[in-house]
């Protein structure tokens, strides 16, 4: 498959997302937020006083060391954990409140994941792995199928459906992962080192395809790395120290860094 | 989530462990086993209760002079036979609810026809024995009242005794000894087989006229051993109050006095034999509860080793959107699945091991739907009850330490 097609099934594969909330409205709210961790007697404040808006369609990358509060701030984003204090509203919903069955609803509605380790069901075939967040969001089986096939031919490995991950190079495995992210259409994708655990080239490709779908589809999405060349796929950077955000660099214009990106496309072909 | 897609992925949970499945539904297995074993067998014995209580007649109650044991020995030898022939005559002709009755003695006698030689049992009735023991005729008539009255020296065979004393001729109108005196046979019993229970043979018999018993036999007594009355369809326990009655006033017995007689209803024998094989069923079920109890714990064991083997695996699912609810009933369908299993497995095997039992006993053997029943529910119970905690604990993971766990 050229590019071209590629791009096309992307386009299609995310436009319903795109109608469901209009272009550029405000996705993320963080008003204050507070995560204080009780570690027996001691108090550890892992963010504090975080506020934060994200837009539609924006390429955000965070930055910091590592105990800076990045993970949680992750975590928070993504509904795996709820702030101590403070409010987070996506797409204008408070969702800090939600118990946990309601965040489950949240992360299989709104949020794609994508992990540093992959994260993949080790003994679930390519198409299982792809399909299973459909399960919980209670998709029908023939809709299903037309999703996996078409998120698998969106990142180019529709061969590899009947594969195990373990029989995976670390690239393919990542592009497993993106498109069990994407199949449910989530408003976000929130990377987790997305290319922590592969070569500076397969990185280039995936962070290239990532930037595609920004690009092309609109998708908001959310890297967390400590990594600058990552970070430099992004349009804007966020920088934390110390659960405090020191540095935010947003609406920059064109690129934060030089781009490498800028002669390559999806998946790093050569235009 | 659908059913299947949850059934469909336990099933491959479970394959991939399928040695540490088989043994950990091991406790199912035979508890089940157990369980059908019970119903089987307990539905053999009744059903061999019930034949034996058929074979009789139903509604038959035994008439026998006054029992020794509610007296101790004040009573004497002497005082317990208490019974006559007119006490019978008197049943019959005043109890409404009685149909028939008969006096009955017994002997042991060797009986000689030609160079043949047998000894058994020979029993006395009056002219109603075919109506009494709900027995038929197939070769040529039974005595009537005539023959009754006279003590005449007629016989009655059962098959055994035809079998052994005419292997190859007729025995109506042939001449049979019976101890020194000879009788003519009259006629042939039809075959009832024998008592499953007591190992004794219905048709291991002779019956002749009761009076010719007392007379030829016992040297002319008119005390009666024991005796039989048919009540009328559902009326033996009237039949029983009439007869108390009656015997206790013939036998000016004032009231406060023990009577000097004793009426066994067969059902009531039945009813001890029923609480016999009560126990025995008992026993048996309290090895299926324990069984199954302790398979049931096996199950809790290794569903909380998987599910901490698959935290990692569960943080996934999460990630993805599984709510904790999701996570409770796939575990939880793991573990009825794995009991089910167990449960089908146990089926086949009691099925065949009460078959088995049953073949060797010679008991009726019938696979019942209940067994299938307790195969199905009790498994689906077991894994529920003991799935639920290993279950909850999966639903209750956090996310984030689910994920971080390697």
């Amino acid at each position: 498959m050229n590019m071209t097609q590629s791009a096309q099934a992307s386009r299609e594969f995310n436009c319903k997302a795109r109608a469901a909330e209009p272009r550029s409205g405000l996705l993320i709210q963080l008003e204050n937020l507070w995560k204080i961790y009780e570690m027996g007697t001691v108090q550890v404040t892992a963010l504090r006083d975080v506020s934060l808006q994200i837009t539609e369609g924006e390429l955000v990358a965070i930055m910091g060391a590592s105990g800076s509060g990045k993970s949680t701030l992750l975590n928070i984003l993504g509904c795996l954990d709820r702030p101590t204090k403070g409010k987070y509203l996506l797409g204008g919903v408070d969702v800090s409140t939600y118990t946990a069955a309601l965040r489950a609803d949240v992360r299989s509605e709104r949020i794609g994941f994508i992990f540093q380790n992959f994260n993949l069901l080790p003994r679930a075939s390519v198409w299982e792995n792809v399909e299973a967040p459909m399960l919980y969001a209670g998709v029908r089986k023939l809709e299903r199928d037309r999703r996996v096939e078409h998120a698998l031919e969106v990142v180019r490995i529709p061969e590899k459906a009947r594969a195990l991950p373990n029989q995976l190079s670390g690239g393919e495995q990542q592009r497993v992962a993106i498109a069990r992210a994407l199949v449910n259409r989530p408003s976000i994708i929130l990377a987790d080192e997305p290319t922590g655990n592969l070569d500076s080239k397969t990185s280039e490709e995936i962070l290239s395809f990532l930037r595609g779908l920004n690009e092309k589809e609109g998708m908001t999405l959310l890297v967390v790395t400590h990594d600058l060349e990552t970070a430099a796929y992004a349009s804007r950077l966020i920088v934390l120290k110390d659960g405090v955000i020191e540095r935010d660099q947003a609406e920059i214009g064109s690129r934060f860094f030089e781009s490498p990106a800028n002669s390559k496309t999806v998946f790093g072909e050569q235009r | 989530m659908s059913l299947w897609v949850i059934i469909r992925i336990s099933v491959k949970a479970l394959i991939r462990n399928k040695f540490r499945a088989l043994l950990t539904t091991l406790g199912i297995v035979i508890g089940v086993v157990a369980v059908i074993v019970m119903l089987a067998l307990g539905r053999g014995a009744q059903e061999m209760v019930k034949e034996n209580i058929s074979s009789m007649g139903t509604d038959v109650l035994w008439v026998r002079p006054g029992s020794h044991n509610s007296r101790g020995i004040s009573g004497g030898a002497g005082s317990v036979n208490t019974l006559t022939i007119k006490d019978f005559e008197a049943i019959q002709r005043e109890c409404p609810s009685v149909e028939g009755a008969s006096p009955t003695a017994a002997t042991m006698s060797q009986v000689v026809f030609g160079n043949q030689n047998w000894n058994v049992r020979v029993e006395g009735y009056n002219e109603r024995f075919l109506r009494l023991r709900k027995w038929e005729v197939v070769q040529g008539r039974f005595f009537d009242d005539r023959d009754v009255r006279t003590a005449a020296r007629v016989a009655v065979l059962g098959q055994t005794v035809v079998e052994e004393l005419f292997p190859d001729s007729q025995p109506v109108g042939q001449t049979i000894r019976i101890g020194h005196l000879p009788f003519k046979v009259v006629g042939v019993l039809e075959e009832k087989g024998a008592d499953m229970m007591r190992g004794e043979d219905h048709d291991d018999t002779i019956i002749v006229p009761y009076t010719t018993v007392q007379k030829k036999f016992k040297g002319g007594v008119l005390y009666v051993q024991a005796g039989i009355v048919k009540a009328l369809p559902d009326r033996a326990e009237y039949a029983e109050e009439e007869i108390t009655e009656l015997l206790r006033q013939r036998h000016n017995i004032q009231a406060g006095e023990d009577d000097d007689f004793d009426i066994k209803n067969l059902s009531e024998m039945a009813k001890v034999l029923d609480t016999v094989l009560s126990v025995m069923t008992s026993l048996l079920a309290g090895i299926a509860a324990i069984s199954l109890l302790v398979g049931g714990i096996g199950i809790m064991n290794i569903m909380l080793v998987s599910v901490s083997e698959r935290t990692k695996e569960i943080g996934i699912h999460m990630s993805i959107g599984a709510r904790p609810s999701h996570v409770r009933i796939q575990f939880l369908a793991e573990s009825v699945v794995l009991c089910l299993l167990g449960g089908l497995i146990g089926l086949i095997l009691g099925m065949s091991s009460s078959l088995a039992i049953c073949e060797l006993l010679g008991w009726p053997f019938s696979v019942s739907v209940e067994s299938v029943w307790v195969a199905l529910l009790f498994p689906t119970a077991i894994g529920t009850f003991f799935g639920y905690y290993p279950a909850h604990k999966a639903a209750q993971l956090d996310p984030i330490e689910a994920l971080r766990y390697e």
